[in-house]
């Protein structure tokens, strides 16, 4: 029917392709799900117990106080299967997962491609219908997974023990401070050593969790070229320091080159060291943490080793330590007779547990089949390539008027940089804030920082090396087109997002205690009257 | 022999041309312009020493299929365990939602990325929020060990106190997890239980409460699976003496047993396996921590609390955070505690599954785990030799199987049980001393009668 074509055209009533995606994300303007019950209606069906056990069981609340039997039934949604399921898989289509988007715009965040053999994997019985408390002898395949992942991190790491039990990297942060604490008191400093140096560019959680721990917090603010200021770490360190928590390269993508110099200052009143490899995507099988003379260390596994983020878990952490202080890591540790894998509880110094059983095997095991998929020399092209992206992206980012890469002028940076937009921010009135919202509109994330904003107006690119070259120009043309929108019609991107699932927000009432909601019957109390 | 060129499927720029067209767009000779910074001395040397990769997915699978096969997983067996870690039934749906691409693999977008994770989020806290009968209810963090262990550090911002009193049948890990959280600024302080019911002593808890009490916590069920029936007493103890009556219960329990802020519960906590999470070893847990809407409440949560709010556009809801002040997130160190990636996903599925079960299904489902504990029980006391412990105290899912008239250790039983093709029950015998020779089993609904006979049957055998 080639002859339609002419007409075909001519009949155009929208406007031509344009060069840029014309993404528009779902709008199934999808109801709060308490407004689809129908009462009555079933979801799944309990299995019954027989009647045998019925009658055997007799009244089985007849010795329950009234206090705790339940009198009124929870006010839980009633749907049946088909309508719950398209509910949730409407509010899916609201939301921007790794596998459908160029996201390298969740700088510090390490969005790689977690491949889908290894969710599979996961997912077989096999693993996910283990008991934790089950014979050693019928878990002897995870755990030795959870062994053999142990052995390949602490090469990565030259630590001489890892412990997998963290959820994540936060939690592998606190527990690396716990052992440091628990290093201390061994040596009857503890009470001595109550302060604890982070950096202004480290994750929030190093100050955070140490503040739990029960120390006092150093902050170094960042030299005029954007390392963590050593003379600030010079009048910090005393005999009071219990640990440097510290990241290299930090989110702007330095990689501080006298980091050996913090270590041994650090050392030389008694303190430890201890490094945040949240940021490890560029450098792995470049530099080791021990080789700098770190004492303890911690990974993301769901970030570096690829294991889904999962909307912000399940995740895993794992924390590689010295020889000094492995009598302290949590309890229990995976160990290898020559015969069997077992689980070794006898460890009198230990910090005991720090979350229940040994850690979340699921992502160990996808963790595990990650390096598995690539040794040490793919490990090493993952590392060259994200940081190539990063370089690449960079350079191609500073071409777009109003952005610039604060520190460092002239130099290359590792895996991620933290750009500003404070000249575009000045000359137009658009904030970086306002360039995310509008970003949403081409289908992509966009980070602006960590708080408080050292960088003004802030975006935080990371690429890693699931990238091609294609999205990172395209992400790029994104920026660019954007930036052009803010000098030229500012107002299109001050309105954005126009192409989300949703428009623009009410903030107010999310710091007024009579009018957020946390819950929907909080918002029927509040609202609905 | 030259090496062979590898272009890995997950790094796309591996393609050589590729790499050598984008070193020359930023004047780079090689990619060792990018590490100038990093120092000779730390550079590491040579190749990291880890096993040859398998580079096929097809060679990857096979590697990896091979060492799962030698767990025996239990679906291959019939298992008692329990702990807290519970094999309960996982609907479709549930697995169907969080494998989607779209949560899997989605992180930390804002809501105009990612209304769907906020959305099903706060969907998630309201229906946990109708099963407790409370009005907030956090995004979930890692695990119930750490809802725990934070609710009494909320209870002890609150009051300004720095002593938990703790039930002396909390599981013992969780008790490690708590001291070492709490240290710096609360001491845990356990309450003796009675030895014939396994409830709280009350008139030790009367003594040891004093004005330096932060909190009373109590677990409904227990770890030992007895549920503490003077819980109403105790938070009325609790609220005499200006503490905080922290509970933690099983939610799955809670079709039928009443939340705990009908009998005085000021904070609730808990973990959330047991709704629609499969036990994955041991890492299929997230953490809730639920109160009333009041802002002393409110401000010393640590977690996000995703809050809903109008749009300009009449009708539509959004969503964002509530309170965010309070978080490490936006004042590091001065938020309290802190905030970073926990367990979201599993959130989004303990939602689908309330979705599915249901007011009648959570009913029904609480009352068939109750029916079946209760004949298990009545089953096992028939075995000569073999009683249950402390049951003359209503339980929910869990119990502990005394095998001290046995003359056999748990290890012996449990092992022999093995043998059998079945996962006998926790040995509580290092735990807890003073019960001897004790397990702890569970019973959920995924045990039918012949599952439980069998069971009965083969303890009989073993114990003769």
């Amino acid at each position: 029917m080639k002859h339609e074509t002419k007409t075909h055209g001519a009949a155009r009533a929208v406007a031509p392709k344009p060069a840029l995606r014309r993404f528009h994300q779902a709008r199934w303007d999808e109801p709060i799900i308490f407004e689809l019950s129908v009462a009555g209606q079933r979801g799944v069906l309990p299995p019954e117990p027989e009647a045998a056990i019925v009658e055997t069981a007799g009244d089985v609340f007849d010795n329950l106080p009234a206090s705790l039997k339940r009198k009124t039934a929870p006010e839980l949604p009633e749907m049946s299967q088909l309508h719950v399921l398209r509910h949730y898989l409407r509010l899916s289509q609201e939301n921007l997962g790794v596998d459908l988007n160029v996201d390298v715009g969740q700088g510090t965040c390490t969005m790689k491609y977690s491949p889908k053999v290894n969710d599979q994997l996961a997912r077989s019985h096999k693993l996910s219908e283990l008991h934790p408390l089950q014979p050693l002898e019928s878990a002897q395949g995870i755990l030795e997974v959870m062994y053999k992942l142990e052995g390949m991190l602490k090469e990565i790491s030259g630590m001489e023990r890892v412990t997998l039990q963290p959820g994540a990297g936060s939690a592998a942060i606190y527990a690396n401070i716990s052992m440091i604490r628990a290093y201390h008191e061994a040596r009857g400093e503890g009470a001595q050593r109550n302060e604890v140096i982070t950096t202004a560019f480290s994750h929030p959680s190093n100050g955070a969790a140490a503040k739990v721990a029960g120390y006092k917090i150093i902050t170094l603010p960042p030299d005029a070229d954007g390392y963590p200021d050593f003379d600030a770490l010079k009048a910090a360190v005393s005999k009071r320091t219990a640990a440097l928590l510290i990241t290299n390269p930090e989110d702007t993508g330095i990689f501080n080159p006298r980091i050996e110099e913090f270590v041994r200052l650090v050392h030389s009143v008694g303190g430890l060291c201890s490094y945040d490899q949240a940021n490890a995507n560029g450098i792995l099988g470049i530099t080791r943490a021990r080789d700098a003379g770190f004492d303890v260390c911690h990974f993301n596994l769901h970030k570096t080793f690829s294991t889904p983020h999962a909307c912000g878990g399940p995740a895993a952490g794992a924390c590689g330590v010295t020889k000094e202080i492995a009598p302290f890591l949590p309890t229990p540790t995976v160990e290898f007779d020559g015969a069997k894998y077992y689980l070794d509880y006898n460890r009198p110094q230990s910090i005991g547990k720090i979350r229940p059983w040994y850690g979340v095997a699921p992502n160990l095991l996808k963790a595990y089949a990650w390096i598995m998929s690539l040794g040490a020399d793919g490990l090493r092209e993952a590392a060259e390539i994200a940081v190539l992206n990063n370089n690449y992206l960079l350079h191609q980012v500073l071409k777009i008027r109003g952005v610039s890469a604060p520190y460092a002028q002239g130099k290359r940076r590792i895996e991620q940089v933290r750009y500003s937009w404070e000249q575009l921010a000045s000359d137009t009135g658009v904030h970086s804030e306002e360039i995310g919202w509008r970003a949403a509109d081409f289908g992509t994330h966009y980070w602006l920082s960590h708080h408080p904003f050292v960088v003004p107006e802030p975006m935080t690119l990371e690429p890693t090396e699931s990238y091609s070259r294609e999205d990172l120009d395209e992400y790029a043309r994104i920026l660019n087109h954007i930036a052009e929108e803010a000098y030229s019609n500012p107002e299109i991107v001050h309105t954005a997002p126009h192409n989300s699932a949703i428009h623009r927000i009410d903030q107010e009432s999310f710091d007024d205690p009579e009018a957020w909601a946390v819950t929907w019957r909080a918002y029927k109390r509040k609202y609905k009257k | 022999m030259s090496k062979k060129q590898i272009v890995y499927p997950y790094i796309p720029n591996s393609v050589p041309a590729v790499k050598d067209a984008m070193l020359k767009a930023v004047n780079a000779k090689s990619v060792e312009d990018f590490y100038a910074d990093i120092p000779e001395s730390i550079r590491f040397k040579g190749k990291l020493n880890l096993p040859e990769p398998f580079l096929s997915e097809a060679a990857l699978t096979r590697h990896v299929e091979g060492l799962l096969s030698k767990n025996q997983s239990t679906r291959d067996v019939l298992s008692f365990l329990g702990a807290g870690c519970a094999q309960h039934y996982v609907p479709a749906v549930c697995d169907e939602v969080n494998s989607r691409s779209e949560f899997l693999t989605a992180y930390a977008g804002e809501p105009y990325e990612d209304h769907g994770r906020f959305q099903t989020l706060f969907e998630y806290e309201s229906m946990m929020g109708e099963l407790l009968n409370m009005d907030v209810v956090n995004v979930p963090v890692y695990d119930g060990f750490q809802a725990t262990a934070t609710a009494l550090r909320m209870a002890g911002r609150i009051t300004g106190r720095n002593i938990a009193l703790l039930p002396a049948t909390v599981m013992p890990d969780k008790l490690s997890k708590i001291r070492d959280y709490l240290k710096p600024d609360m001491q845990v302080e356990l309450i003796p239980f009675d030895e014939g019911t396994g409830l709280m002593d009350m008139s030790a808890l009367k003594n040891q409460i004093n004005a330096q009490t932060a909190a009373v916590f109590i677990e409904n069920p227990s770890y030992l699976g007895f549920l503490e029936t003077q819980a109403e007493e105790i938070g009325k103890i609790a609220h005499a003496n200006r503490a905080i009556f922290v509970v933690s219960v099983d939610p799955i329990s809670l079709g039928v047993i009443n939340p705990p802020v009908e009998y005085g519960g000021d904070i609730v906590c808990g973990d959330i396996q047991s709704l629609g999470i499969h036990m994955n070893y041991g890492g299929g847990h997230a953490g809730f921590i639920a109160s009333r809407d009041e802002e002393k409440f409110v401000m010393e949560f640590p977690s996000r609390l995703f809050g809903v709010a109008t749009t300009s556009v009449e009708g539509e809801y959004g969503f964002g955070d509530v309170a965010y002040e309070r978080t490490s997130f936006a004042v590091r160190e001065e938020g309290k505690e802190w905030v970073g990636t926990a367990a979201a996903l599993w959130g989004i599925t303990a939602g689908v599954y309330l979705a599915l079960m249901g007011p009648q299904g959570m009913e029904e489902l609480g009352r068939g785990i109750m029916q079946r504990l209760r004949y298990a029980v009545r089953k096992l006391n028939q075995v000569a030799g073999v009683k249950t412990r402390f049951s003359v105290t209503p339980h929910f899912k869990e119990f502990v199987v005394d095998f001290n008239g046995t003359g056999k250790t748990v290890e012996q039983i449990n092992q022999a049980l093995h043998e059998r093709g079945i996962f006998g029950g926790k040995d509580l015998s290092a735990e807890f001393p003073s019960l001897g020779q004790c397990a702890l089993y569970c019973v959920t609904e995924v045990h039918t009668q012949a599952d439980i006979d069998t069971l009965v049957n083969a303890i009989a055998e073993v114990t003769k």
